[in-house]
């Protein structure tokens, strides 16, 4: 039964019937892919193989030497055949490895994560990070700050996100995986309560889920309601506590991880398998919408050709899901660990370009669906006039971008852009 | 590989959009007036047309020629003049000449939006604006004097046919009926049907409350407009009426509490933002306009109760500013 709540919010048509029902299945095997060195938040890694190496699949092919970052491994075997800056999902460019795949491989093959006796520092060789889209290195997560004792792991399956059903789809297939996941990453921080938590629209992966978890780790079923899968608002929804301003979940005692992070942290302390390929939803304006168990570094044009190639009038093609991911500029831009979607947006459902200065007519939509209680028509207006300081004083810093504002903004005014003008002035003066 | 290029549309998250726009909850609000405005015209006849018909072009000229002359896009089809002129001709009276709708029209958009800036930035709802303008300068035309005999036209009103409604409001009976103790045998009781139904002894907007309660609950459950503002306007005329011994039923029915209370004072631009704003301000219209009612001889209380909460809304949106998810308390 669906039982908490989030404060504001709303619910966008979900839009994911098309790719609801499709199981997972393989994307071809590209001839080359592009393997960025920076699929995550953090330090960029440094190539670790040269042009001209041969490097097998789930070989480690680039390191960093930092707090926070994650190694990134050979998705194929092949030859390195060029690094070098190439463009990303992002709109920047990074040092990328480019490599040759060989013919026929075997994708059940790959070269293990040693281990040492010390999950955590397999979980970092393994290159794991937050694959709902945050791409924060897991590790880093897996070792709070001095003081913090996680005392909840919370497993994100809400996917709130209209379009996406990756999670949904890992959920349902093997919800044995995001479970071992769980209990993984609750012996590690030595938790006394996991859940998993999901959206009220997948009653069979909350079933498949449930199944699988022998009681000991909670599954939470929560209403169905952009922005659930949000951390602070699932943290709330589930625990009824606020994570304060400026500080992290872990001072709450609580961790919290997307399923698909689960399952990679699964198979890494089980298999040894490093991050090497993820589930991506193809949806929207596509020939054949579905999920696609897809080899990193793969080329998102690639990919929608495996998906039967864009149809109709598309407007925007979008990384991640509708609300918060990114618009590609180019469709030659590889898959990378935190992209959980790609989404075709066609004339008449993509928003339409920002024209002109429209008014803000005080209809208070914005501060009543902010999840974050914060009231984005002033912050914007203030922007909007460069009043930097005033937007700072309206709580700018604590947008989480989700999105919301911009969404039901009758007039359409570009709210979070604005709000997002302010976050960056905020921090520019070292507002905290 | 190749340079790649920006070849695709791109713009910031979020990449989908609410279907709700300015003009369509603008054309809502019109549609939601539109069956009182069109039983006013059946019932009052070529008078109440021509109201509208002033109105509504003048408000549209008035907003097409300043932004001409101030040489901005032209904002005219934002549906926003048109609800100014539509919610302005239903505070007239259907006596009221067409060159003072036409003056009314002028103030509402000059003074009360377009001097401001236009659509958002008026701090009060402009067709009421313009409906103080001419009560302050024309009130002996708009509000019948007492003491022409006038009660005596209410049974006649009707059949006195379309062209000349001179009958007085039934608030002005109801009045002189307290003031007389009596005197003139006024059972607001009996009221009730034509009011709601069919009251020809007022403005365009007072012809029937039941079609103005209709339109009113038609945009609450579109999400338009927030039930707080016309609950706490309604609740607190009546609970006023109570308390000052006169029948509740009647003095929400009566005069321009519906039509203010659903349509006015719903207006976005000049109400709060906040949930617990709009339930303040709403309790305020209704205190103002129920109490103005009963002290004051003016048939204006319901047009000052609003302008005067209009001017309070941005204090009440400060008071009632929602405390930030994750900062607990604070003194800010």
């Amino acid at each position: 039964m669906a039982r908490s709540v989030f404060r504001g919010g709303v619910h966008p048509p979900e839009h994911k019937g098309a790719t609801a029902g499709s199981p997972v299945r393989w994307s071809p095997i590209p001839a080359a892919i592009v393997v960025p060195m920076s699929q995550h938040l953090g330090a960029p890694c440094e190539p670790l193989v040269a042009v001209g190496d041969r490097v097998f699949r789930g070989q480690m092919i680039g390191d960093v030497d930092a707090m926070v970052s994650a190694p990134v491994h050979a998705p194929l075997t092949g030859t390195v055949t060029e690094i070098g800056p190439v463009l990303t999902a992002s709109g920047t460019r990074v040092t990328a490895v480019t490599i040759e795949a060989e013919a026929g491989q075997d994708l059940a093959s790959f070269v293990p994560v040693p281990d040492e006796g010390d999950p955590k520092a397999r979980i970092r060789a393994a290159g794991i990070v937050g694959m709902g889209g945050a791409t924060f290195p897991s590790i880093v997560k897996l070792n709070p700050p001095k003081g913090m004792h996680i005392e909840t792991v919370i497993i994100n399956g809400c996917e709130c996100e209209p379009f996406l059903t990756c999670d949904h789809r890992l959920m349902l297939e093997q919800p044995e995986r995001v479970v071992a996941g769980a209990r993984y990453i609750q012996q590690m921080v030595g938790a006394q309560r996991a859940m998993i938590a999901i959206e009220s629209n997948k009653p069979d992966a909350v079933a498949a889920v449930r199944a699988s978890s022998a009681g000991d780790v909670e599954v939470v079923v929560l209403p169905t309601r952009y922005p659930q899968g949000a951390e602070k608002q699932l943290i709330y929804a589930l625990l009824k506590t606020e994570v304060p301003h400026g500080t992290l979940p872990a001072a709450t005692g609580v961790l919290v991880h997307n399923v698909a992070t689960a399952a990679a942290i699964a198979d890494a302390l089980e298999h040894g398998k490093p991050l090497v390929e993820r589930i991506v939803t193809v949806t929207g304006s596509v020939a054949r919408p579905g999920n696609y168990r897809v080899v990193l570094g793969t080329l998102v044009g690639e990919l929608i050709e495996a998906a039967g190639g864009l149809v109709g009038n598309v407007e925007r093609v979008i990384a991640g899901g509708p609300m918060t991911g990114t618009a590609l500029g180019s469709l030659d831009v590889p898959v990378t660990k935190g992209m959980s979607g790609i989404v075709a947006l066609p004339t008449g459902v993509a928003s339409p370009a920002i024209t002109g200065d429209q008014p803000c007519i005080r209809c208070g939509r914005c501060p009543e669906a902010c999840p974050m209680m914060l009231e984005p028509y002033a912050i914007a207006n203030y922007a909007a006039h460069q009043m930097w300081d005033r937007a700072a004083e309206r709580d700018a810093l604590d947008c989480i971008e989700c999105g919301i504002c911009s969404y039901v903004c009758p007039t359409k005014r570009p709210l979070l852009q604005l709000v997002r003008l302010a976050k960056g002035a905020a921090m520019a003066r070292g507002v905290k | 590989m190749a340079e790649p290029l920006v070849s695709r549309v791109v713009g910031p998250s979020p990449h989908i959009t609410a279907p709700d726009t300015g003009r369509a909850i603008m054309l809502w609000v019109v549609a939601a007036l539109s069956p009182s405005a069109l039983w006013a015209m059946a019932t009052m006849g070529w008078v109440a047309v021509q109201l509208f018909v002033v109105c509504i072009a003048v408000c549209l000229g008035a907003e097409w020629l300043w932004n001409r002359l101030s040489r901005r896009p032209q904002t005219i089809a934002d549906g926003s003049a048109l609800v100014t002129g539509v919610l302005l001709a239903m505070t007239l009276p259907p006596r009221t000449p067409w060159w003072m709708a036409l003056a009314a029209a002028l103030v509402a958009m000059v003074l009360g939006k377009l001097v401001f800036g236009g659509l958002g930035h008026n701090l009060f709802n402009p067709a009421l604006v313009g409906r103080a303008f001419v009560a302050l300068s024309w009130g002996g035309v708009l509000a019948e004097a007492p003491n022409r005999g006038w009660f005596r036209t209410l049974p006649d009103a009707t059949a006195d046919g379309h062209d000349v409604i001179s009958g007085a409001t039934r608030l002005a009976v109801a009045a002189a009926d307290r003031a007389s103790d009596g005197a003139y045998d006024f059972i607001l009781a009996d009221q009730y049907q034509p009011l709601l139904w069919r009251n020809l002894e007022g403005s365009l907007g007072e012809v029937s409350a039941a079609l103005l309660i209709l339109g009113g609950v038609v945009l609450i459950a579109k999400g338009i407009i927030d039930w707080r503002i016309p609950a706490g306007y309604i609740g607190t005329v009546a609970v006023v009426s109570l308390v000052l011994g006169s029948d509740p039923v009647f003095h929400v029915l009566a005069g321009g509490v519906m039509l203010g209370a659903f349509f006015m004072a719903t207006d976005y631009v000049s109400s709060p933002m906040s949930k617990t704003g709009r339930l303040v301000y709403g309790i305020g219209c209704g205190l103002f306009n129920g109490v103005g009612r009963f002290v004051s001889p003016m048939p204006e209380s319901t047009t000052f109760a609003i302008l005067f909460m209009n001017g309070l809304a941005p204090l009440i949106d400060r008071m009632t500013r929602p405390r930030t998810f994750g900062w607990g308390k604070r003194n800010a």
